[in-house]
């Protein structure tokens, strides 16, 4: 990809819908079963992963060109890691509860193909503004994902949402298993693609 | 001496069936998705996981016993854990070629694939975070392998029967899998409890 044209609310929308990393690209899954068997453990792994996918972004297209080619990718690993690491700490200290549940995966944002995917096709080619917004998109779109996973999931396996109840009924414990977790990420995948095909049918008329 | 070949046993056991790495941790899913296509791959790509594993967890565990904690830099595990993770697998890409070609032409392109893997990641970091002795820890990364190992070749075998299924549209691909993972990982839910450690 050259230097990108458009606004930076194209950029936003592409994350979102476009290239969304868990139903259109299918890449990162790891978190998005892990930690999607309540909302509020989806939204804190959304909301690190969007700070780490723009203060990536940011970090590498001001250093674009300081780095060498050839040596490119050990530094963007090295970046990510070192905002990583940053966050694991921040959430360890702040929100110690959330962390203790979801830690590993946390630390293990630095291996998500994503982030790096962003880092190389994107920042490292354009400019600081356009930089950041694409990092703000698919952090969304990543958010977005994860949210609606976690949803329902913890809707139908638990009854509740973010801890409060909101269905008095027999939950259907299976997800919240792990097991539940492929059969939702699966079937939200399914409804992705069916309100896909449906819209360019319409538009194709 | 006795005890400590059960403990390592158990750890074998529990990390390949019980907290499968796959069905119950759920990690390395891109590659897991990615390479069950094919027997063939599938094949090969265990195979160096499992080896690439056991190697990683080992140096890993060398390095932040040894030279981590007495100097009391452990907060930066994640980054010398992938800097070891790298460094071993390039290093290994160029020996390979070199003294192996026929082994590098069937497993090379597993290898470049791996560095940035987050199971292979995640291995020093348990072991880490477990503080598994060295012994426990080459058990761990061993039963970490096989269980992937046996992950990956069950997903392979069904999904080449998955090929020709006649599946509904929105489902094709990627969603049918997911419901296959889960149906498997339900089936390996059965185990826990197997052990308790």
């Amino acid at each position: 990809m050259a230097a990108h044209q458009g606004s930076n609310w194209d950029l936003i929308k592409n994350g979102i819908i476009a290239e969304n990393t868990i139903f259109k690209l299918a890449i990162s899954l790891c978190p998005a079963i892990a930690v999607t068997n309540n909302l509020r453990n989806g939204f804190l792994m959304g909301v690190a992963v969007l700070f780490v996918q723009t203060m990536v972004n940011i970090t590498i297209s001001l250093l674009k060109n300081f780095i060498h080619p050839k040596i490119r990718i050990p530094i963007f690993m090295l970046v990510i890691s070192g905002w990583v690491t940053i966050t694991d700490m921040s959430m360890a200290a702040f929100a110690p509860d959330a962390y203790k549940q979801m830690g590993l995966y946390i630390q293990l944002i630095v291996a998500f193909a994503s982030i790096l995917a962003r880092a190389e096709v994107f920042a490292s080619k354009n400019k600081f503004m356009p930089s950041m917004f694409d990092g703000i998109g698919m952090g969304l779109g990543f958010l977005f994902a994860l949210v609606v996973i976690s949803f329902f999931r913890e809707l139908l396996g638990k009854g509740t949402l973010w801890g409060i109840p909101i269905v008095d009924a027999k939950p259907l414990l299976i997800m919240i298993l792990p097991a539940g977790g492929f059969f939702a990420v699966g079937i939200l995948m399914a409804a992705f693609n069916w309100i896909d095909a449906r819209y360019l049918r319409k538009r194709a008329q | 001496m006795g005890s400590e070949f059960t403990r390592m046993f158990e750890l074998f056991i529990s990390a390949s069936l019980i907290n499968n790495f796959v069905f119950t941790r759920f990690l390395g899913l891109c590659i897991f998705f990615g390479v069950s296509k094919k027997m063939e791959t599938a094949a090969g790509m265990s195979v160096t996981f499992t080896a690439v594993m056991m190697i990683s967890a080992a140096l890993s565990w060398v390095i932040f016993n040894h030279v981590m904690v007495p100097l009391e830099i452990t907060f930066l595990k994640i980054v010398v854990f992938i800097g070891i993770v790298a460094g071993f697998v390039q290093a290994s890409d160029t020996i390979m070629r070199k003294v192996a070609p026929g082994l590098y032409y069937k497993l090379g392109i597993y290898l470049a694939l791996i560095s940035t893997n987050c199971i292979i990641l995640a291995v020093p970091l348990i072991n880490a975070g477990e503080h598994y002795s060295f012994l426990e820890g080459i058990a761990f990364g061993f039963g970490s392998g096989i269980g992937f190992a046996i992950a990956l070749v069950l997903m392979a075998s069904i999904r080449e029967k998955l090929e020709i299924a006649d599946v509904p549209a929105p489902f094709k691909g990627m969603p049918i899998a997911f419901v296959v993972t889960g149906l498997i990982a339900l089936a390996f839910a059965g185990f826990s409890g197997l052990i308790t450690l």
